[in-house]
């Protein structure tokens, strides 16, 4: 196929974008957490929180994913394999760290094994503190890293569109 | 006719996780044709160094750094410790603190039974059971909050004595939660036992035998429902068990079937020893001093967490900080059952066999597959092989 010249890179990115964060898919990463945060976020799932209504799908390739969640604090074991797993997602690509083990190595700073929270290994978009991070906290964590996305190059009605929507969902999500 | 050999070998490296299953884990299984011949494990993915941490904690941090080593069971964690602990000191706990740790203990059995439920229905592709014993999982998980005000890691457990106190209005919704939970469990109980798609998966897979289950030394409900007579709670009543005995459940059959219906049926003893304890609950004080520093000695105290016995040997030189903590889960024991019970079985198998002792340190991160016949080595992701079990077993259907 020739290659076509792209008329509007603007309203391009901006569909592009409307579409991420329409429907972002997440992958799950422990690197050595104790499972209290990996629980919540199964929880997220379940009919209670039902995360799917943000069009967020939680799966397991790292080819497939937008955004990566990380908990834990990073073992000397498991950095090579969170390192290996963020090279494999495709741009562009975000993570939030989970937890006070992922935002610092929380109670476990200070352990021979653990070099610290997510940030040591692979830089970090969004941080949900707590031990561990309700449900409600991390849906919306990651509701709020969706609308910083927002209109990149802005102006484009495309990207404000999807700016509005996410507003509209925190709002929604606040409100219930 | 000659076999062919081929050197081809390759490796799929798809994603190392699996959202239902935690923490990585890796598997190593050898099959021949669709039947594993061998099965090696490797763990240690989320080994953060915690007992060498807790010798340059003093004592009260550590309840809070040993509560973290496991998000599902930390109260029982914190339990062990503390009962280690005030044992070495010598300090007597006031019997409302320990109804009230043994009240805990048992909702987080029902948390985590509930939860270890909808994990291994997912495995077998049996998506509505997971989502329903999730939503009723919220249940006691509301009840923990209320409770403690916080959904995970509840920090019940003091040195000496408890934080929270249960009052009417709070036992009263504790009552309410367990009256629903205990109509649920039933429903559960009979789904597991008469849904002919799921027995398919269950019944007469991964079979232990009691010899075997004794010589493996598994421990907890694994080892129950191969008629092994292995409960602390029974066995060496610790706490306020005592007072308010548990009946051990027992099952003789020793396969997948036998273990959920060991625990849905643990289900329902935990509602009773709940009742029980709300019933009776003795009055007096929720805590009492302890010293800084913990006289000389050392002590071992064993707990029985919704996976099997924790082990904890702790030891103390007198001064604010332990020497020496020890800690053996149950997972680590029944892990060897795994390794042994996947041989002669399907591959399709092996996803249900490891969910069924409820892996606490899992998230079988990836399997790697090698297959003998034509020299091939693959990597699979857990979620591939849950899907090929699945598959594997649809199409026998048919
Ligand atoms: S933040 Fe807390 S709950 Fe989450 S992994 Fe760390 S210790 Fe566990």
């Amino acid at each position: 196929m020739k290659p076509t010249k792209n008329r509007h890179p603007d309203r391009l990115a901006g569909l592009k974008t409307w579409a991420r964060i329409n429907s972002p898919w997440v992958l799950h990463f422990n690197s050595g957490s104790c499972n209290g945060c990996d629980i919540e976020i199964l929880a997220t799932l379940t009919p209670r929180y039902d995360l799917e209504r943000f069009g967020i799908k939680l799966q397991g390739s790292p080819r497939h994913a937008d955004v990566l969640l990380c908990t834990g604090a990073v073992t000397r074991q498991a950095r090579s394999r969170l390192l290996r797993i963020y090279s494999q997602m495709h741009e562009p690509k975000f993570v939030v760290a989970i937890g006070s083990c992922a935002l610092s190595g929380g109670v476990f700073q200070g352990c021979y094994n653990v070099l610290g929270g997510i940030e040591k290994v692979i830089p970090v978009d969004a941080y949900v503190p707590g031990c561990p991070p309700r449900p409600e906290a991390i849906i919306d964590g990651v509701v709020k890293l969706l609308s910083s996305l927002k209109a990149p190059q802005g102006g484009d009605g495309t990207a404000a569109h999807a700016s509005e929507m996410v507003e509209k969902l925190v709002v929604e999500h606040e409100h219930r | 006719m000659e076999k062919v050999q081929t050197s081809r070998s390759f490796t799929v490296p798809i994603g190392p996780q699996h959202p239902a299953l935690k923490e990585p884990e890796h598997f190593l299984i050898t099959v021949d044709g669709e039947i594993v011949t061998k099965a090696v494990v490797r763990l240690g993915y989320a080994h953060r160094g915690v007992e060498k941490a807790t010798e340059s904690r003093n004592w009260v941090q550590n309840i809070y750094i040993l509560e973290r080593i496991c998000g599902i069971c930390s109260h029982i964690h914190a339990t062990a410790y503390c009962l280690g602990v005030e044992k070495l000191a010598g300090v007597e706990v006031p019997p409302r603190a320990q109804a009230i740790r043994v009240l805990v203990a048992e909702m987080e059995r029902i948390h985590s039974h509930l939860l270890w439920l909808g994990v291994a229905a997912h495995e077998a592709g049996f998506d509505t059971l997971f989502m329903y014993s999730w939503r009723d999982r919220e249940t006691i998980m509301d009840l923990l909050e209320s409770l403690s005000g916080n959904r995970v890691n509840y920090s019940v457990n003091l040195l000496g004595g408890v934080k929270f106190d249960v009052d009417d209005e709070l036992a009263r919704l504790i009552y309410d939660g367990i009256d629903f939970l205990e109509k649920r469990t039933q429903h559960y109980l009979d789904v597991v036992t008469s849904d002919a798609m799921f027995l398919q998966r269950t019944r007469g897979i991964g079979t232990m035998t009691r010899s075997q289950a004794d010589v493996l030394g598994t421990v907890g409900p694994t080892a129950r429902a191969s008629n092994v007579y292995r409960d602390i709670r029974v066995e060496a009543p610790y706490g306020a068990y005592g007072d308010f005995p548990v009946k051990i459940v027992l099952d003789e059959r020793g396969d997948l079937e036998a273990r959920f219906v060991v625990r849905i049926k643990e289900l329902f003893e935990s509602y009773r020893v709940i009742r029980e304890i709300l019933d009776n609950l003795p009055a007096g004080e929720l805590s009492t001093r302890m010293p800084r520093r913990i006289q000389e000695g050392e002590t071992v105290s064993r707990v029985e967490a919704p996976r099997g016995e924790l082990f904890y040997f702790i030891k103390s030189n007198g001064t604010d900080t332990p020497e020496r903590i020890k800690v053996r889960t149950p997972t680590i024991c029944n892990m060897m059952s795994v390794v042994k019970l996947a041989v002669g079985h399907q591959l399709a198998d092996v996803p249900m066999i490891v969910v069924g002792i409820d892996p606490c340190f899992s998230c079988n991160d990836r399997m790697t597959v090698v297959d003998r016949g034509q020299g091939q080595r693959q990597g699979w992701t857990w979620e591939a092989l849950r899907r090929y079990g699945i598959r594997h077993y649809q199409r026998l259907a048919r």
